[in-house]
């Protein structure tokens, strides 16, 4: 009995946790243009999303939206990278007071995140638009860069970049041949995260995106939704969105456990 | 110091980290195609200095040079030394072939070259048709060899290995002993070992470098330093070892555990205080009878595979240990004798503690920055710099660490037969000789007490 319940609480807890999205991936497969108002099987919201059948500044939006996830996510994992190797060679202190500093812009709450970068871009006088979205994505990417590496690093044997040099290899091939092969697998998880929290970012996005027309997807739908009523296309967009990011977590998940076997082994 | 027969010449090398001072002038010179081993307990520095040597660390001070090249400030990729590391340090990213051609590809040598070098060196370290192996499914002992052959390929013309066997069980460290003197002797590469284990740097070495809290303590052949050991520290290391308090009487003649022996030393002085070592293997022991030349009952007897060991304890109260292929009984009595060839006699490093100090008023002196009460002084100035000797048996140590006017913990303990001579290093970095019958650990931090009578005050 006990464990009928507590069963029963945990798919309580997961419906009500996925309804939402439920309720949005089910109603993407009718034609409706009210949500809720189900009438009958179909994918032409699919097929409309892309034939352009929808206004094309959404299209934009969808192609701004992954410019930036791509580009950023690509500078934050090498910024996080880096930063990762210099904080993991710091000693005690340092390094304790450079982890902390990393982990704070994580704590940090979006919105703070947001408008301490619109006013900074202000009071620099810099345009708001493309490369300030790509700079505040960075920024707010980069230290979960940090955290996906710096596991890596303490897993690796310290002797093995000193074993490169004395092998032959100046500094730099020995970060290249044998330092970032190694910790390739965190910067690859460093980079779907980034790109995921990219893709997924409002409250930062709409302080730093200025007022030149630039839309990006979560810009565009609360536009849109502010205008009265969702565009019905953004029901099959939210769907393959949804998804896209289960897919990517999913591999994130089987990576770090495949690490963890290995270690295992090991 | 400057002979074209070294390759290695390290001069007057010191290292600290922060205010610990790691290696304090250390110099040595090393033969081409030499077997030096540095052997030392963990924290004597060795593998600092062979760091240093390979490059991942400079010197504060002092000069490296590789056949007569300097190459003090030269970067670790730039110089013709390899190391073999202890934990193997493989790219585990790499298979067996791509890890040991690692530094001929970065040469840019060619591929068939590459390839005809690299089963070589296989074949060298016994690991041939292992090429294309993960060397995370390798044994430990298979990766070492990997590593060996990852070294040895570049024709190094010094090898460092840093402890690469510790991490191995027993035979297979045997084994792997026996192919590295066997490399040494086929390549013709100057090998530096650096090693804990005494036995393996007897067994391996041309010539063995004793260190210790960072200094070379002594620096001989393996027979040398085992039977005419420099000081106490390298009798205890090296081998086991009887080491007593002795009284060189006269040129010839040594006293100690109560009685004179002859012995072949001399040149000490008339009465001087010396250290005597008797290896337990040159006690010759027998069942009692008048022609020994002391006696003593046997208190604890062990078999040890070839010989058994035992602990013989004399009418004097002195702890002698004898090796014999003989045993006998506990509590018999027993007839001892020590042939004066086995006898080595060394001169004592300090009879007494000396330290600088302050008068700080006429009842208290102020030593290795503690302030201890001592006798009423007369003549003495407040603030007035003076010499203060303290005999080794005359300080207290405690457990409770608060009980004492300072602290400090034991770094070595030396069993002198009926008595233990410790090093204490103080909180500030002193060191203090103390004769105790209490038995410390290592490592004990313990409180350190004086009586006032026992300081002794001089002019500085």
């Amino acid at each position: 009995m006990k464990k009928f319940f507590a069963q029963a609480y945990l798919w309580l807890l997961l419906a009500m946790l996925y309804a939402p999205i439920l309720i949005i991936a089910i109603f993407s497969f009718t034609e409706a243009k009210v949500l809720g108002n189900w009438t009958g099987f179909s994918t032409k919201l699919y097929t409309s999303l892309f034939s352009g059948g929808v206004h094309h500044s959404l299209l934009h939006a969808i192609e701004n939206t992954f410019i930036i996830a791509i580009v950023s996510a690509v500078i934050a994992t090498m910024l996080g990278s880096v930063a990762a190797i210099g904080i993991f060679n710091l000693r005690n202190r340092k390094k304790m007071i450079m982890n902390t500093l990393n982990n704070i812009p994580m704590l940090n709450p979006d919105i703070i995140t947001g408008i301490s970068l619109f006013l900074l871009f202000v009071s620099l006088g810099i345009t708001q638009g493309y490369a300030t979205v790509i700079l505040a994505h960075v920024t707010f990417c980069t230290p979960y860069v940090v955290l996906c590496v710096i596991p890596r690093l303490q897993q690796m044997n310290p002797n093995i970049y000193e074993a490169a040099l004395d092998l032959g290899a100046t500094p730099w091939q020995a970060l290249r041949k044998v330092l970032i092969p190694e910790i390739k697998p965190g910067m690859i998880s460093g980079f779907i995260l980034s790109f995921t929290l990219s893709i997924d970012d409002f409250a930062v996005t709409i302080f730093t995106i200025g007022t030149g027309g630039l839309e990006t997807l979560s810009t565009y739908i609360y536009a849109d939704a502010r205008k009265g009523g969702l565009t019905p296309e953004l029901r099959p967009l939210s769907t393959i969105i949804f998804v896209t990011v289960l897919v990517l977590l999913i591999i994130i998940n089987i990576r770090s456990q495949r690490t963890q076997k290995l270690k295992e082994a090991k | 110091m400057s002979d074209s027969n070294f390759i290695i010449e390290l001069s007057n090398i010191s290292k600290s980290f922060g205010d610990k001072t790691v290696l304090d002038d250390v110099s040595l010179y090393v033969k081409k195609g030499e077997f030096v081993t540095i052997l030392g307990p963990s924290g004597c520095g060795k593998t600092t200095l062979l760091r240093i040597l390979a490059g991942f660390g400079s010197a504060d001070e002092g000069e490296i040079k590789i056949g007569g090249v300097d190459i003090t400030e030269v970067p670790p990729h730039e110089r013709p030394i390899n190391t073999v590391f202890q934990r193997y340090a493989l790219f585990p990213h790499l298979n067996v072939y791509d890890n040991i051609a690692f530094g001929l590809k970065l040469k840019k040598v060619k591929d068939d070259e590459i390839e005809a070098r690299v089963r070589r060196a296989l074949k060298m370290v016994g690991m041939t048709d292992y090429e294309w192996r993960d060397v995370n499914s390798l044994s430990g002992g298979q990766q070492q060899r990997v590593a060996i052959a990852r070294a040895i390929i570049n024709r190094p013309q010094v090898l460092l290995l840093d402890e690469p066997l510790a991490a191995l069980d027993l035979k297979m460290r045997k084994d792997m002993q026996m192919e590295l003197k066997e490399m040494h002797k086929t390549l013709g590469i100057t090998f530096v070992y650096v090693t804990h284990d005494q036995e393996e740097a007897l067994t391996l070495s041309d010539t063995i470098v004793v260190m210790s809290e960072g200094k070379v303590q002594q620096i001989g052949t393996p027979i040398d330093i085992y039977n005419e050991p420099v000081n106490s520290f390298v009798a205890d290391f090296i081998g086991e070892s009887n080491i007593l308090n002795g009284t060189m009487i006269q040129d010839k003649l040594v006293r100690f555990m109560g009685r004179d022996f002859e012995c072949v030393d001399a040149g000490f002085g008339e009465n001087a205080p010396v250290d005597v070592v008797i290896r337990p293997e040159d006690v010759y022991i027998m069942s009692y009878t008048d022609s020994g030349m002391f006696e003593g009952v046997v208190q604890s007897c062990i078999f040890k595979g070839v010989h058994y060991e035992m602990l013989v304890n004399t009418p004097d109260g002195y702890e002698v240990m004898i090796q014999d292929y003989n045993a006998f009984e506990v509590g018999q009595k027993v007839s001892m004798i020590i042939k004066p060839s086995d006898i080595h006699v060394m001169k004592k490093e300090r009879t007494t503690n000396t330290f600088e100090g302050k008068m700080v008023d006429a009842t208290h002196v102020e030593i290795m920055g503690a302030e201890f009460v001592c006798a009423e002084q007369q003549g003495f100035e407040g603030g007035e710099q003076v010499m203060v000797e303290v005999d080794f048996d005359k300080i207290d140590l405690m457990d409770n660490k608060e009980d004492g006017t300072m602290m400090g913990d034991v770094r070595f303990i030396l069993y002198k037969g009926d008595h233990y001579h410790l090093t204490i290093r103080t909180e500030g970095g002193d060191n203090l000789y103390v004769d105790t019958h209490d038995v410390w650990d290592d490592r004990d931090i313990v409180g350190i007490k004086i009586q006032p009578e026992d300081i002794r005050i001089k002019r500085a």
